[in-house]
């Protein structure tokens, strides 16, 4: 399977010039960068881990795609994303996220059922590499 | 520029509450001279008198019948403040192309103002039973239209708005920097509550964000509510775990109680949906009943304008859309339908624009061009997601993209569901042109011009978008608007 998050996911996995292009689109609208990299894709993690601080002074692309080479040398098998943050107030979130590297291998989730009153049913989402440690799931 | 100079409020206490029957004029709701204040509550009616009817009447008829007047003089006002409880036609304006000469009847723009005491605090229900509870069936009118309104910031206050917003409706879905993607399941009456959660299954997997239920969807004998909602969060479950996305189905809670309404709610809640759809035609109170409701229990509250067209669409009677939207985000709703300016329903592009701009914006500016009369502080109210719904496809990616931007759901119904590869596919190719035209804006090319050639270079490696593009490459909706601002070219309407 292809875990489908970030702008990006429907496409083929960009390439750095095109990354590039979406960070120099970020900067230019005054949207800070940052990396960010999991090997626990749920889709209901939200503090995948932070690869440094948000870029606020960064404004070249360069800048930003030096981070992003570092953090695939470092974890080359684990879903890395560049997110925008705009702290325009009332926005004060991110504006743009994409996926730039993912495990070659994508096992998926499984959905586990639990039968419950009446037809109810409790569902839960398990990423089948989150049987092994963090660390360990995609190799 | 319509400025008369006399004020023709009576002003001897005596001759004002003689028993008997005056002019509105002579009543003190029309005042030429008066300076509206900051927190008063502005309208800009578009009247059309009756034959005899002198516009400055006319309006002071409209500030009279939606505050404090009656037919005739009550000398029960001078045991209150009657002065300040009176609202006041203070300025009337001709509305252009109207009038001799042309082939309508002469209307006017006239502006009203309302002191804040009028209003109890909250209440969409009593700020409509003022506005829009008497003025609109008066004689003296043959027709009356409530263009727009301005909402003190003290008021604005006294609302708590959408329970989630855009932003953290984001940040709950995780899904930044690209429209949502929807769909309206179809047909819509008629599916059993299995082959519905098909329909929503094959969609969600295919890529969408979100499917919905239709308007007239509530508990009918083909489908019980509790069966929809079961087989849909399967479905909903099911897409989630194949494409680790957050995924959701807005279930219609509409119902003939708010008994009923808050048993369907809390089942959709207990099954673990993300968001559930009222209509507007449950009505203000029970609008603002279940936003509480979902502040309460984290829920996204999806809004359809079910019935609005019956007193929005038409220029010179009954009540534009954009206040409409202006109630609905004070009242408290997070998606709202707003149309889509290219699809099969009413809307002229940039009026339709006029209403994203109040759904969306911080300060909505004065812009006459969208039928926007008045400056509009939200004073950090939530911002309300925009739903561009009906007669899409995806070969239109880039107009919808270039007039709407980032923020807005984007729903395709039969654009998803009546491809011909099936409904995966249909999805499938709306995101594909979706994301594709996206990066392509970010890469700083031309989508307005350049939309059909990135669809097409997307359509080689991605044959469901080859398939929508073929299918529906000459749809389109080409028909003229009936419901466009009037304005002249020099702004001169302002607050």
């Amino acid at each position: 399977m292809r875990v489908t998050q970030g702008a990006f996911s429907f496409l083929p996995d960009l390439t750095d010039t095109e990354i590039r292009a979406q960070i120099d689109y970020a900067l230019s609208r005054g949207w800070a960068c940052s990396v960010e990299h999991t090997d626990d894709p749920h889709p209901r993690n939200v503090y995948w881990d932070m690869w440094g601080v948000p870029m606020f002074g960064i404004k070249d692309a360069a800048g930003v795609m030096l981070e992003v080479d570092a953090c695939r040398k470092a974890h080359p098998e684990r879903y890395i994303k560049v997110n925008a943050f705009d702290s325009t107030r009332g926005i004060e979130s991110i504006a743009l996220s994409f996926i730039v590297n993912r495990p070659q291998d994508e096992p998926g989730f499984a959905l586990e059922r639990q039968e419950v009153r009446g037809r109810s049913v409790r569902y839960t989402t398990r990423a089948y590499s989150a049987d092994r440690p963090a660390g360990q799931r995609y190799r | 520029m319509n400025k008369p100079l006399d004020n023709p409020a009576i002003t001897d206490p005596k001759a004002r509450y003689k028993a008997g029957v005056l002019k509105y004029k002579e009543m003190g709701y029309w005042r030429p001279d008066y300076e509206p204040k900051d927190t008063d509550f502005i309208c800009v009616f578009r009247i059309t008198p009756q034959e005899g009817v002198d516009a400055e009447e006319a309006a002071a008829a409209v500030a009279g019948e939606s505050s404090t007047a009656t037919w005739t003089v009550v000398w029960t006002d001078l045991l209150t403040a009657a002065d300040s409880y009176r609202a006041k036609a203070y300025r009337v304006d001709p509305v252009p192309n109207t009038g001799p000469g042309t082939n309508a009847e002469q209307q006017y723009f006239a502006y009203v103002a309302y002191d804040l005491i009028l209003f109890e605090e909250g209440s969409i229900a009593n700020v409509t039973a003022s506005l829009i509870g008497n003025v609109f069936s008066f004689k003296p009118l043959k027709a009356g239209r409530l263009e727009d309104i301005r909402v003190p910031v003290a008021y604005v206050k006294t609302f708590k708005g959408p329970p989630t917003g855009i932003v953290v409706e984001r940040e709950r879905l995780d899904k930044f920097g690209r429209p949502l993607l929807g769909a309206t399941m179809k047909p819509k009456l008629g599916l059993s509550g299995k082959n519905y959660g098909r329909v929503i299954y094959e969609a969600l997997t295919g890529g969408l964000d979100f499917t919905k239920d239709d308007e007239n969807i509530n508990s009918q004998p083909f489908m019980h509510w509790r069966d929809r909602f079961l087989f849909g969060m399967e479905a909903v479950n099911r897409a989630q775990a194949n494409s680790g996305e957050i995924k959701g189905h807005y279930f219609n809670v509409t119902a003939a109680t708010m008994e009923d309404m808050y048993e369907r709610a809390d089942f959709a809640r207990d099954l673990g949906s993300n968001i559930v759809m009222i209509d507007l035609v449950i009505g203000w109170t029970a609008i603002q009943s279940m936003s509480n409701w979902c502040r309460k229990h984290d829920m996204i509250l999806h809004m359809h304008r079910a019935g609005h067209g019956t007193y929005t669409r038409q220029k010179n009677h009954g009540v534009s859309f954009r206040v409409i939207a202006k109630w609905l985000r004070l009242a408290g709703v997070d998606h709202l339908h707003c149309g889509t300016a290219v699809g099969k329903l009413e809307g002229d592009p940039l009026t339709v624009q006029g209403y994203y701009n109040v759904c969306r914006e911080a300060c909505t500016k004065q812009d006459l061009s969208r039928g926007l009369f008045f400056d509009q502080d939200w004073v950090d109210l939530r911002k309300v997601m925009p739903v561009a719904s009906g007669g899409i496809h995806a070969g239109q990616m880039h107009q919808l993209l270039d007039l709407f931007g980032d923020d807005v759901v984007l729903q395709f119904g039969g654009g998803t569901i009546g491809h011909p590869m099936g409904v995966q596919a249909g999805a499938t190719a709306n995101r594909v042109a979706l994301e594709t035209m996206v990066k392509a804006r970010n890469e700083g090319r031309d989508i307005k011009a350049e939309g059909p050639d990135i669809l097409r270079a997307a359509a080689k490696w991605c044959k469901p978008l080859e398939a929508a593009l073929e299918t529906w490459k000459d749809v389109s909706f080409n028909y003229a608007s009936t419901d466009t601002p009037d304005f002249v070219a020099t702004p001169s309407a302002s607050a």
